[in-house]
């Protein structure tokens, strides 16, 4: 088993929090494939399409039949444990913080031999399962661990490095009113949320959700209106140095496509929380959180967009809130760019509709509260950078993989 | 079997040069460079302008190569080769002149490597030293070759017994060597207990398992055998040699390298046995890499390394001379210069010009290479019997 980590104490205000540091960050162009492989939590290497040999490291050519035809599939995660090190000695400004660091050779299943991390509660010369995690530079990497679950597993300083669970951490979720905030805030004290901010707008206004939110233990309701500037600063004065996990689940949605409105009031409204509310927060949370991403056990570690998965592709029947939720997939993409040097991981959660009174005229399948609370807890401690909930979020992805514009042609075909 | 491969005859190596190694210069690889092969040159009564032949190595040459160094030094050569081989360097830089001059392509062949060593220009060079290092090694602990070595280490004592206290046994003796060359950068005697003791880096791998990085440079000449003579030069020449890449890709984890695969056609070529080598050097960026060479160079079979340690010397006097000039772990790690400190000191040995470190009665040495931590492993060797000259 791995031991427990204990909960952080009061932080010292005397010493300088540690400046964020990440591992290093350059890779090869065919070595992205495995950040993308570790964003949704999947164990892919190269296969040649031509000769079935399976590579690593990542490379431009089959190394047994010279084949350019490599393709990024799913493969068996088997491996065994070959050779281990401890490395207590490193250049790396990172690593120098994390020694030791355990090292090993896992010969895969699938044939190759990798260099991987492997976890404390993985035995001698044992059968692992390896996965491929991001790490703190939203870098995929290879880590062994344990074929069956340990105690206190996630507690592994190697694995807690490459998830962003919120055990032991503070979360702000911004919005009280959203239906979704008592599934979710309850999802996150059962993950062993330390505490859970809650943001409410307009206080003076009775909402509906309050009493199941304030029932979660750890729960403390603040004043937020992510529309408007001067609430979203003023809370960041306030909580930004302790906000370890930020959701963002503030959402404006109407019915309508472009045709079926003559004026921009909803669009208008759509914007300003799904896409200048993010863009208001990021401002204002941002730059305290990339600061203290080296801050021991409750460092700050991830920012969480709940977009609709209309943002993949437009639905004609929520075309502005489809178009709303592209700009703010687009931002989202910025904010990784931005908050890269820092560490601070930006979790996408693509959902598609949800079971509440804004989608009441569409049929199943939705997504009911539960299931996005508990898609987006599983998505911080699996370390995730996208998490598509439910079935049509899945499906609207994979029609996007699949081609773009056929997705495109599909979605705007056939309108009932 | 392939073709049967042309001897060397008629190819000399003379002049080996040594430029004493610093921890740190302000100097740069061209600086050392230049030294290297000026000293070679002086000690053969040669001026720039009479090489034709230019082979170098090095790892901080950088905007540079082999070609700026042409214009930079003022040199005019016919033949011209870069090897960007680590620590098979001076083993291949040895193999690719004998031909060109055996052939004609040049008469006068100079191989120079060197490097700087500025303060952080270690971490530099690991952090761009190969993609696949960037890609799948440095991003776990970044611990360097240290970890890389840490794990072959690691399998090779669970596989085949092997005890610290064996690898211990090549360090001492090693530094016993070098206290005899007054230009090692080590200079204190290294006791096993001091080995055993010493600062965890990457376990297996402790302090005194790795080597120092340094500033420094070396260098000789390959000539045709009449030109060695006519100038009354003390030379050695290759009795055979070989090279091999990326051997045995399949293994898990490296417990042999690519000599595995060529020893048998090296002896032949030589016509002798292991018992027949007077000295030999191996590349010794760890302990457990040049107990690999004991075994696949034919000296013990696999996995008897370390019954070979605790049955012989070491050291200069002892039974099995090896590495006596104290080697990488003991003289310094010169960057690609740790490709030829071996095979310099090896052509002082056979021509009788090894001073404080001459093995008595040294005509013939093998010396072998290994180089460039790829991936997880080295990928390229080399190995040379080289013998002193009858008169």
């Amino acid at each position: 088993m791995s031991e427990p980590i204990a909960p952080p104490g009061k932080k010292n205000p005397q010493r300088r929090t540690d400046v964020p540091q990440t591992p290093p960050q350059q890779r090869s162009r065919a070595a992205l494939g495995l950040a993308a492989a570790a964003a949704e939590g999947r164990f892919m290497l190269q296969v040649c399409g031509d000769c079935g040999a399976v590579q690593y490291p990542p490379r431009d050519a089959c190394s047994r039949c010279l084949s350019i035809n490599l393709q990024w599939q799913d493969v068996s995660p088997g491996g065994r444990l070959v050779a281990e090190t401890r490395v207590r000695a490193t250049t790396d400004l990172y690593f120098r913080k994390q020694m030791p660091v355990r090292v090993g050779t896992v010969k895969l299943d699938v044939g190759p031999s990798v260099i991987c991390h492997v976890h404390g509660d993985v035995g001698d010369g044992a059968d692992v399962r390896m996965a491929i995690k991001l790490d703190r530079a939203g870098q995929g990497v290879m880590m062994a661990l344990p074929v069956k679950e340990t105690p206190f597993m996630e507690d592994d300083p190697r694995l807690r490095e490459m998830s962003c669970t919120p055990r032991h951490r503070r979360v702000l979720v911004t919005d009280a009113r959203n239906p979704n905030a008592p599934a979710i805030v309850s999802a996150l004290a059962a993950a062993g949320a330390e505490k859970i901010f809650v943001g409410l707008s307009e206080d003076w206004r009775p909402n509906r959700h309050n009493d199941d939110i304030m029932a979660v233990p750890g729960v403390e309701m603040l004043p937020l209106d992510v529309t408007d500037s001067k609430s979203v600063e003023e809370l960041a004065a306030e909580l930004g140095g302790k906000t370890d996990i930020l959701v963002n689940n503030a959402r404006y949605v109407r019915p309508g496509g472009l045709m079926a409105r003559n004026d921009t009031v909803f669009a208008q409204n759509e914007m300003d929380v799904n896409y200048l509310g993010l863009m208001r927060l990021a401002q204002a949370f941002g730059p305290a959180m990339c600061a203290r991403t080296a801050d021991g056990t409750n460092a700050a570690v991830a920012w969480v967009n709940i977009l609709s998965a209309y943002a993949i592709s437009n639905s004609p029947d929520y075309g502005c809130f489809s178009a709303s939720n592209a700009a703010a997939l687009s931002l989202s993409q910025n904010m990784r760019a931005d908050f890269r040097t820092s560490g601070l991981r930006v979790l996408n959660v693509f959902v598609g509709p949800t079971d509440d009174d804004w989608h009441q005229e569409l049929p199943p399948p939705k997504v009911p509260a539960n299931t996005l609370a508990r898609s987006l807890v599983q998505g911080l401690v699996d370390g995730l950078e996208d998490v598509y909930c439910g079935d049509v979020a899945k499906d609207m992805i994979e029609r996007f993989r699949a081609s773009p514009k056929i997705q495109e042609r599909e979605m705007t075909g056939f309108r009932s | 079997m392939s073709r049967t491969r042309l001897g060397y005859e008629g190819v000399a190596i003379v002049s080996p040069a040594t430029i004493p190694y610093q921890r740190f210069s302000i100097e740069t690889a061209h600086w050392w460079i230049a030294r290297a092969l000026k000293e070679s040159l002086d000690q053969a009564g040669l001026g720039p302008a009479e090489i034709d032949g230019f082979a170098v190595s090095s790892f901080t040459l950088f905007p540079d190569t082999a070609v700026g160094l042409t214009q930079h030094l003022g040199l005019c050569p016919r033949w011209l080769d870069h090897i960007p081989m680590g620590g098979a360097s001076g083993i291949v830089a040895l193999r690719r002149a004998a031909r060109a001059v055996q052939a004609g392509d040049a008469d006068i062949v100079a191989c120079v490597a060197g490097d700087t060593n500025h303060i952080d220009s270690f971490r530099n060079l690991l952090s761009s030293f190969s993609r696949f290092s960037q890609d799948a090694a440095y991003p776990y602990g970044f611990g360097g070759p240290n970890a890389n070595f840490a794990l072959l280490m690691d399998r090779y004592m669970k596989d085949y017994g092997a005890t610290r206290e064996d690898f211990g046994r090549i360090c001492v003796a090693q530094r016993q060597n070098a206290l005899r060359n007054p230009n090692a950068l080590m200079k204190k005697p290294l006791t096993l207990q001091q080995y055993l003791d010493a600062r965890p880096i990457s376990d297996p791998i402790a302090l005194f398992d790795c080597v120092m990085p340094c500033a420094g440079s070396e260098a000789f000449l390959v000539m045709t055998v009449e030109e060695a003579q006519r100038r009354d030069l003390p030379f050695a020449v290759i009795a055979g040699t070989i090279e091999r890449h990326n051997a045995y890709a399949d293994d898990p984890v490296q417990f042999r390298g690519g000599w595995a695969m060529d020893i048998d056609e090296l002896y032949h070529m030589a016509d002798c046995a292991p018992s027949d080598i007077d000295l030999l050097q191996t590349y010794d960026d760890y302990p457990v890499i040049s107990m690999m060479q004991f075994e696949d160079l034919g000296f013990c079979d696999k996995g008897e390394g370390s019954r070979f340690v605790q049955d012989r010397d070491l050291t200069i006097e002892g039974d099995f001379p090896h590495n006596t000039s104290g080697g990488q772990l003991s003289a310094g790690q010169a960057g690609a210069a740790g490709g030829y400190i071996g095979l310099v000191e090896a052509i002082r040995q056979v021509t009788a010009a090894a001073g404080p470190t001459q093995v008595p009665d040294a005509s013939r040495a093998m010396v072998s290479g290994f180089g460039v931590i790829n991936y997880d492993r080295g990928v390229c060797s080399g190995a040379a019997i080289i013998e002193g000259a009858k008169a």
